[in-house]
């Protein structure tokens, strides 16, 4: 199995078809296809054992992805926000690569790598004037199909790998191929580095659905595109959709009635932030994605009905279910589990496993995978009555006082609901008299005064319970994020560690 | 034969990749499938002539067999004189 079968059968099917718009300029499907065969062409003659992808989307991307594939060799996208010397230790657990991007860069930090440097234009005019067909390369040594690093917020990063195989099984499994009309157009503005952007190729072009490449995010820059281009969907993670409504919110002006569908992920999303965002585009069908990289991006998604029901609703559990990630995929399994490993009921919190062709919860150095194919995602959750899986934070941000299991999920949303408080962390901070207590982080919002101490800790015993009322309080000008807006609970935790 | 593994059609212009299942001979328009096309096509038996649509699943009744059509023709898919169906799969909103 070879996942350049997406683009081939996109290419045969509608050679002419506008497949994705960048920086002003367009590619159909058939050119696309023939770009990639020739960057095949070229890997393969390098001799390489990687190809390396330093650089922001571009047209480039689905070239390097695809011409990998074709030519048997693993795609490695790497996270050009990396401190010189993370990014040489990459580098040099890959070498020698193909290397596409930021040349000046790779020279510099892993000069002796052996690399085969190209800018983005050096790769894609070398690739656009091979003009060859080129047969995919099938066998067993070349079954990995990308090689994701995790960001290692722990430890050194893992090299996560995803086979031909996982992702092909999840294309087919969610997407129907040509499914998509004409006129419709996704705004793809994940780094090409998150396995989003991997998926965002993979099942836009599956789909036929045109992709509008926005390479590096900036709310005024995808107004902008979306409203120019007439997008219909997009993805984007919470941290850029609260910055969109934030713009629009201060009266800038974008036509988005296009915009049929938004879906996202990649974070937890702000309960107050998605009810704004269904205020601002009522007509606009929501879907929130779940996924990890090990498990070829989404397995659980809340879809448009979804959102709607839980929008609409009285009920507080279904109302809940708005900041829930909604239902598993149906090709994929999901379980539960406690600490000793054994299924829990609905309504309890444990350790979410998966298991799936989509899954391949394998790195270079190991496989996680226990005996029977499970994947311990180390990520806490917990299923409600009718199966709508809520995420409670890593396995590890729990807090547990005197005994007691507290999700820092929980404590935010109450914050969130003040009307000073910006943004909001709950982590463990040490306790001598519960092993581990609350602390909070917060952030205000401008022009407001910050909350006293009292009142944030009667707004939480109010709506909560004694135990998740915090011990220690930080008041930050912004909360830490990376890149991708995850949260660094680490450097919070740090602030009252000492 | 394996996953993977590509069949073409020796009656028409069909072309399935095998997603599942092993040991078996699949037929197109009622003539076996192989790794090459021959030269000139065998003629299309009219009982298997419903044709093959690009992108859908294809299985036999126990679901030991897949078959995904990557390219469309005239003929229709059939193991032992049995028509493959196409696989039933439900929507999935785009999540990315």
């Amino acid at each position: 199995m070879n996942i350049s079968l997406i683009l081939q059968m996109a290419a045969d099917a509608e050679p002419d078809r506008e497949a994705l718009v960048c920086n002003g300029r367009r590619w159909t499907y058939g050119e696309l296809w023939q770009a990639a065969q020739g960057a095949a062409h070229n890997i393969s003659r390098s001799g390489c054992q990687f190809v390396a992808f330093l650089d922001e989307s571009s047209e480039a991307t689905p070239m390097a992805l695809f011409g990998a594939a074709l030519a048997g060799v693993p795609y490695v996208p790497l996270n050009y926000r990396l401190a010189d010397e993370d990014l040489a230790a990459l580098l040099k657990r890959i070498a020698p690569a193909y290397a596409i991007g930021d040349v000046s860069r790779i020279q510099r930090i892993n000069a002796d790598g052996g690399h085969t440097c190209l800018t983005r234009a050096e790769f894609v005019a070398a690739a656009e004037s091979v003009k060859q067909a080129f047969d995919a390369v099938e066998s067993e040594e070349a079954d990995v199909a990308a090689q994701i690093f995790t960001s290692g917020t722990t430890s050194a990063p893992k090299a996560a790998l995803l086979k031909h195989a996982n992702l092909l099984s999840y294309i087919l499994g969610t997407v129907e191929f040509g499914s998509a009309a004409p006129e419709e157009a996704g705004l793809v503005c994940v780094p090409p580095y998150h396995i989003a952007g991997i998926a965002a190729m993979l099942s836009s072009i599956y789909s036929l659905r045109k992709i509008l490449l926005l390479p590096a995010f900036d709310p005024d820059a995808w107004l902008a595109l979306a409203s120019e281009e007439r997008a219909s969907n997009a993805f984007v993670v919470p941290t850029m959709l609260t910055r969109i409504i934030a713009r629009l919110d201060e009266g800038v002006k974008a036509d988005l009635s296009s915009l049929q569908a938004i879906a996202y992920g990649g974070g937890p999303m702000p309960v107050v932030v998605i009810e704004r965002a269904m205020q601002l585009f009522p007509n606009c069908g929501f879907t929130n994605a779940y996924g990890l990289t090990e498990t070829s991006s989404t397995i659980a998604l809340l879809g448009p009905e979804d959102h709607r029901v839980a929008f609409s609703s009285q009920e507080p559990a279904v109302r809940a279910r708005l900041g829930s990630v909604g239902r598993p995929l149906p090709t994929i399994e999901l379980e539960i589990r406690d600490e000793e490993g054994h299924c829990l009921p609905a309504g309890e919190r444990g350790e979410i496993y998966v298991r799936g062709e989509q899954v391949s919860g394998e790195y270079r150095e190991r496989s996680a995978l226990d005996a029977d194919g499970w994947f311990p995602t180390r990520d806490a959750g917990w299923l409600d009555e009718e199966g709508f899986l809520f995420l409670a934070g890593r396995a590890d941000d729990v807090i547990v006082r005197g005994g007691e299991n507290i999700s820092p999920g929980e404590i935010e949303d109450v914050l969130l609901t003040h009307p000073a408080i910006a943004d909001a962390a709950a982590v463990a901070a040490p306790s001598t008299e519960w092993g581990e207590a609350v602390g909070i982080a917060i952030s205000i919002k401008p022009d407001c005064a910050a909350p006293s101490e009292s009142e944030l800790k009667s707004l939480i015993k109010d709506r909560l319970r004694s135990s998740r009322v915090p011990e220690r309080i930080a008041v930050l000008d912004e909360l830490p994020y990376n890149e991708m807006g995850k949260l660094l609970r680490r450097e919070i935790r740090k602030l009252f560690s000492e | 034969m394996k996953p993977g593994t590509k069949l073409k059609s020796a009656a028409c212009t069909t072309e399935v990749m095998v997603i599942k299942g092993s040991g078996f001979t699949v037929d197109c328009g009622g003539s076996p499938m192989s790794d090459t096309a021959p030269e000139t096509p065998t003629e299309l038996d009219g009982q298997f002539s419903a044709g093959t649509q690009v992108g859908k699943r294809y299985v036999n009744s126990d679901g030991s067999v897949e078959l995904l059509c990557v390219k469309a023709g005239k003929g229709s898919l059939s193991i032992a004189g049995v028509a493959l169906q196409i696989k039933d799969s439900k929507p999935l909103p785009s999540s990315d």
